[in-house]
């Protein structure tokens, strides 16, 4: 009887998640069109990826560089955003309201946004122009030296907020007589940033940070509506790269082959995470 | 800027603070401002307010980009996602919390791990696999997709609400001679409401905003969301501004007074698990 009312949502998973997955590893070591008969080819994929394909190692450079902002930049901002937030009071619940608002806009719309104010002729720096700061009109999107990093700014425009409620939400449930305790034993404000609130909150920060691991090698959204992984392959990802081979070139081995490799590393990503927490780096 | 003490220095916090809100509302001005503006004025005012308000943009916008076609869509697959997943994932939850299946722990951890599979691990066989049974191109088959996407998150937050509610309401009308199915449908689900409404909240702007298995599980226009569907549309109207401006607010202005309304809801359960990136 208990075990009725588990089963349709669980044969709902096992037919769109589970099932789906075991048959992505077969595929991966095929050659298939997705029509018809997949060919057996072994681990041929895989070697082809790591040792041949140029595409595909840009792509994972830039999903790493995409981490390394992303464990960082919105880290920081969120941190010391939500330590000024947690000392004022007038206006605190607007303020809190204003920087969420961003993160539920859908995708489509925060591209589209960005688009218009990242433009070379019409954008945000052409404005600026017109109040005597020059230098800021580019083309951010549409140079290789620059798209990567504009795509990571508009995605953390609309993050980064909501990261920040997260943490602010965790500092509150920091008991205040900690705070009192550091009071009293004579310690300014940064230091009771980092001795009181910084480990109060470290589980948060710890998960947000293992998320974030996972989640950067499997952005998709912000870079194919922003620039579909150019110019000139200069912001490439795993998932973008993944979709062109699958679902335009119809090479559905190889594109199973990508997916496996980009699951793979989220995975080591998140077991060195669990791997540091039982280490004593406890949460 | 935490050095110093007492209450004077707090200016600086609201300097910053207000320079960073402006950050964070200011692109969605320029987006309204932008939405009111003809296409000249664009040309030569792309961020400042409007010279001239012309409200034509957004009956040309809802006109060209159909979006009283895709708009219904998005509702559609917001709605029947949110009934499936409250109703399916509902019932395991109440299961798991109050009927004491054997192994109930060990589902849990597979509930877990289950919903940190990637979308790009599955997506390929599961998109064949859609289109041998006749559900690629179908609204049927995006619903299910989301069902089985959201339904985990679901799952956990029904079933810590209801770990918190005591059991006494239950007992009593077991007590009055009430069977299980009565018990569930007249005691536990009218209690149950708030969770329901935040796993609602959550599920339905995730469905709402959702780009990546819309695009790749759909190709008829007239089956779109509202997302994929305004991406075409900036396709085709890549530097018509206006009236991309125009077709964007209509798709935020709904999400937009419900967060404004339900906040509270909308912030609680989105930071309790329905976390994207």
């Amino acid at each position: 009887m208990p075990w009725l009312f588990i089963a349709p949502i669980t044969l709902l998973h096992l037919v769109v998640v589970v099932g789906p997955s075991v048959a992505g590893m077969y595929y991966s070591l095929t050659e298939w069109s997705g029509i018809g008969q997949a060919e057996f080819v072994g681990l041929d994929n895989f070697r082809e990826l790591f040792f041949e394909d140029r595409n595909f190692l840009l792509a994972l450079r830039h999903n790493l560089m995409w981490l390394a902002f992303f464990l960082t930049v919105p880290f920081v901002m969120a941190l010391a955003v939500a330590a000024l937030l947690a000392q004022v009071r007038i206006g605190s619940m607007a303020i809190r309201t204003a920087f969420f608002i961003p993160y539920v806009l859908p995708s489509v719309v925060v591209a589209s946004i960005w688009r218009m104010l990242l433009d070379p002729r019409l954008g945000f720096g052409v404005a600026l122009e017109n109040w005597g700061i020059k230098g800021l009109a580019y083309p951010y999107l549409g140079d290789k030296n620059t798209a990567l990093a504009a795509i990571a700014f508009v995605d953390n425009w609309h993050w980064w907020g909501f990261l920040m409620i997260l943490f602010l939400t965790a500092m509150q449930s920091i008991p205040s007589d900690l705070y009192d305790a550091a009071k009293i034993d004579g310690a300014n404000r940064w230091q009771e940033f980092l001795h009181v609130t910084l480990p109060g909150i470290r589980p948060t920060i710890f998960f947000m940070l293992m998320m974030t691991a996972i989640w950067s090698f499997l952005v998709f959204d912000y870079v194919w509506i922003l620039t579909h992984g150019g110019p000139a392959g200069s912001s490439e990802m795993l998932a973008t790269y993944l979709y062109k081979q699958a679902f335009q070139r119809f090479e559905a081995g190889y594109g199973a082959a990508i997916g496996i490799t980009m699951s793979a590393i989220a995975g080591i990503m998140a077991t060195i995470f669990v791997f540091f927490r039982r280490r004593g780096w406890d949460v | 800027m935490f050095k110093r003490k007492g209450k004077s220095n707090l200016i600086l916090n609201y300097v910053i603070l207000l320079l960073l809100v402006c950050l964070a509302l200011g692109p969605i001005l320029v987006l309204f401002f932008n939405s009111l503006k003809s296409f000249n004025d664009l040309g030569t005012n792309p961020i400042g307010l409007p010279r001239v308000v012309l409200i034509e943009n957004y009956v040309n916008a809802w006109v060209q980009g159909e979006f009283a076609t895709t708009l219904t869509n998005s509702l559609i697959y917001v709605v029947f996602t949110v009934a499936g997943v409250l109703v399916l994932g509902g019932m395991a939850a109440y299961s798991l919390a109050r009927l004491d299946p054997p192994g109930d722990n060990l589902y849990l951890v597979y509930m877990l791990t289950l919903s940190t599979i990637p979308f790009w691990l599955y997506v390929i066989p599961l998109f064949i696999m859609w289109r041998n049974l006749g559900l690629l191109d179908t609204r049927a088959g995006l619903i299910i997709m989301y069902i089985a996407f959201n339904s985990p998150f679901a799952i956990f937050l029904l079933r810590s609400f209801l770990m918190s509610l005591s059991r006494d309401f239950e007992d009593a009308a077991r007590v009055d001679g009430a069977n299980e199915w009565q018990v569930m449908t007249r005691v536990v689900i009218p209690i149950m409401w708030p969770a329901f409404l935040t796993v609602g909240l959550v599920v339905g702007l995730g469905v709402w905003s959702e780009f990546q298995a819309a695009l790749i599980f759909l190709q008829r226009d007239e089956l779109m969301p509202v997302t994929t569907s305004y991406y075409n549309f900036t396709q085709r109207f890549g530097r018509d501004w206006s009236l991309t401006s125009a077709g964007a607010v209509m798709m935020i202005a709904p999400v937009l007074m419900l967060f404004l309304a339900l906040q509270r809801q909308f912030v609680t359960g989105l930071t309790q698990g329905g976390i994207k990136l």
